[in-house]
């Protein structure tokens, strides 16, 4: 079951951008998603890949964990560039096959669309990829931590986000376990009719909501045993570390985004 | 004499949804450095016993002190610090995503600046020998482990009294003697009070000094040895007698003497092949 799940997995490895501290990573991965949305042609266009493939290349990460990171989203990479294919209707006539026209403005489009699509999707895969979920967190919670002022429950949140991670493993499997149960019991998951399969998710699911706020319960009650009041006066175990590193490739970013602004038409 | 580290008196308990009190006009006094086993069939009130000595519940009459400190509203959090519990289930105590986190936990509560919780993290791990597991997930870690993890999180912390409410009971047989080793040579070197709160005889057998609870009252007290003389009574108090007791109470309607009452299968096995020879 766990094999299955490969989208956005962190994959060890030693490189650059593992070592980088989980905010500047975080900060790059916001100013890109602006960023990618001032290129609109094609030097633009080509700054940006170029620049995701370098990410990519630094990150040491095997091409066939990008792609398997890719194709789940796949799909809605091909639905935009067909989308601007047919709906835009701009330029000159390229094709025409019955009532369907294809414009010049069309191709065009849809490929910067997609593009667009395609490298917002790499550059945030890279960032799972190469980051532990538990690192992100952390990063999250420093990165948010002025909204703490406006009452914004940031340490809650990233407590819950940590330990949300932290039972997904024993929630599947129990889940496994349930459905191991209910299977001797004669229920039938992995064949018949959907209507039917559908069916048999609800005794699946409820002994596992059942035992989820069991746990829950009996978490919080050893979470104020340990010494547990929220957190205030809590300190942090692990520390993140910014290097000149990470100055550095944020300001490499800022360089790209200058250069688009330069170039964009 | 000392003070005694944990001390009841008179206390009185009642859970809001139920009829009868779960606790009645306890008495109890723990000293420093002892084991103690509280043993009970389910419902005698050892685990709500072992909740209140944490703050977790108040009791509604009685007073508990713990190293001096009155437990009351305001202390409670002074007395966590004293007492760490170890609870049943091995998965919903285990609060970090490592084994580390779950080390830190604890101390990142108490505001323990970063560079000394890492010292104590790995000291900690040392005690239960888990240091080599620093970077683990739990769900690579096996139930033993897991407890003996949640030992360490509890140690790191420097308590006076270590509480295992029926830590060992999801535990297979190998587990659960590696934590009540890992226990015991706690016990022994950092001088750390066990209170254990379980309905394992066996266990109770390796305490210092057991009280047998039934129906939220304090039944019996005495040591392993006197504890076990009461044979029928504690199988009609729902507990199970320990194998070796068993067995040398059986040989002994057979006939044959014994010195005493075997608490471990070691102390019986050592007596019965040294036996012919003394003859």
């Amino acid at each position: 079951m766990m094999e299955k799940m490969i989208i956005g997995r962190y994959v060890p490895a030693e490189s650059v951008l593992h070592r980088m501290d989980p905010r500047s990573k975080l900060i790059i991965v916001f100013l890109f998603v602006a960023v990618v949305f001032l290129a609109n042609n094609l030097w633009t266009y080509l700054i940006l890949l170029g620049y995701t493939l370098l990410m990519a290349a630094l990150s040491r990460i095997p091409a066939r964990f990008l792609i398997a990171g890719l194709k789940p989203v796949l799909f809605l990479v091909l639905f935009t560039f067909f989308l601007h294919l047919f709906l835009t209707k701009e330029g000159e006539v390229i094709l025409e096959i019955g009532w369907l026209s294809i414009y010049e403005e069309g191709i065009r489009q849809g490929i910067f669309i997609s593009l667009r699509f395609f490298l917002l999707i790499l550059i945030t895969s890279l960032l799972t990829l190469t980051t532990t979920p538990i690192e992100i967190t952390d990063g999250l919670e420093i990165l948010l931590g002025p909204l703490k002022k406006v009452n914004f429950p940031v340490h809650e949140l990233a407590l819950m986000m940590s330990i949300s991670l932290r039972f997904i493993p024993t929630l599947m499997d129990e889940t496994d376990k349930i459905m191991k149960a209910q299977t001797a019991r004669g229920v039938e998951y992995s064949s018949g009719p959907i209507k039917e399969r559908m069916k048999a998710i609800v005794p699946l699911l409820i002994p596992l909501f059942i035992s989820s706020f069991k746990r829950a319960e009996e978490l919080a009650v050893a979470m104020e045993a340990r010494g547990y009041k929220g957190g205030e006066g809590r300190t942090k175990y692990r520390q993140l570390q910014w290097k000149n590193t990470d100055t550095m490739m944020i300001l490499l970013l800022l360089a790209v985004t200058a250069l688009l602004i330069v170039f964009r038409g | 004499m000392k003070e005694p580290l944990v001390f009841l008196s008179n206390v009185s308990f009642q859970y809001d949804s139920q009829e009868r009190p779960a606790l009645n006009g306890i008495n109890l006094e723990v000293h420093e450095g002892e084991w103690l086993a509280i043993v009970g069939h389910n419902g005698s009130g050892k685990s709500t016993l072992a909740r209140l000595l944490n703050g977790l519940h108040y009791p509604k009459e009685g007073t508990i002190a713990i190293s001096g400190i009155q437990l009351t509203e305001e202390t409670v959090w002074d007395v966590r610090r004293q007492i760490g519990m170890v609870f049943q289930n091995p998965d919903n105590q285990f609060v970090g995503t490592t084994v580390q986190d779950d080390v830190a936990f604890g101390l990142e509560n108490n505001g323990i600046p970063a560079d000394v919780m890492a010292e104590r993290v790995v000291d900690a791990l040392n005690k239960v020998n888990m240091a080599s597991f620093l970077d683990q997930e739990p769900h690579h870690l096996s139930g033993g482990q897991k407890q003996r993890v949640a030992i360490a999180g509890v140690i790191a912390l420097r308590p006076a009294i270590i509480i295992l409410d029926e830590a060992t009971s999801m535990l297979d047989p190998r587990g659960r003697e590696e934590v009540i080793d890992t226990m015991m040579k706690l016990q022994d070197q950092e001088k750390i009070t066990v209170i254990s709160i379980t309905h394992d005889l066996e266990e109770a057998a390796k305490a210092d000094r057991i009280i047998v609870m039934n129906k939220g009252e304090i039944y019996r007290e005495g040591t392993p040895e006197e504890i076990f003389q009461m044979d029928e009574e504690l199988v009609e108090l729902g507990l199970d007698i320990p194998f070796p007791v068993k067995i040398s109470k059986q040989l002994r309607e057979k006939g044959i003497n014994l010195s005493r009452h075997y608490l471990t299968e070691e102390e019986l096995v050592a007596e019965l092949w040294t036996s012919h020879s003394k003859m």
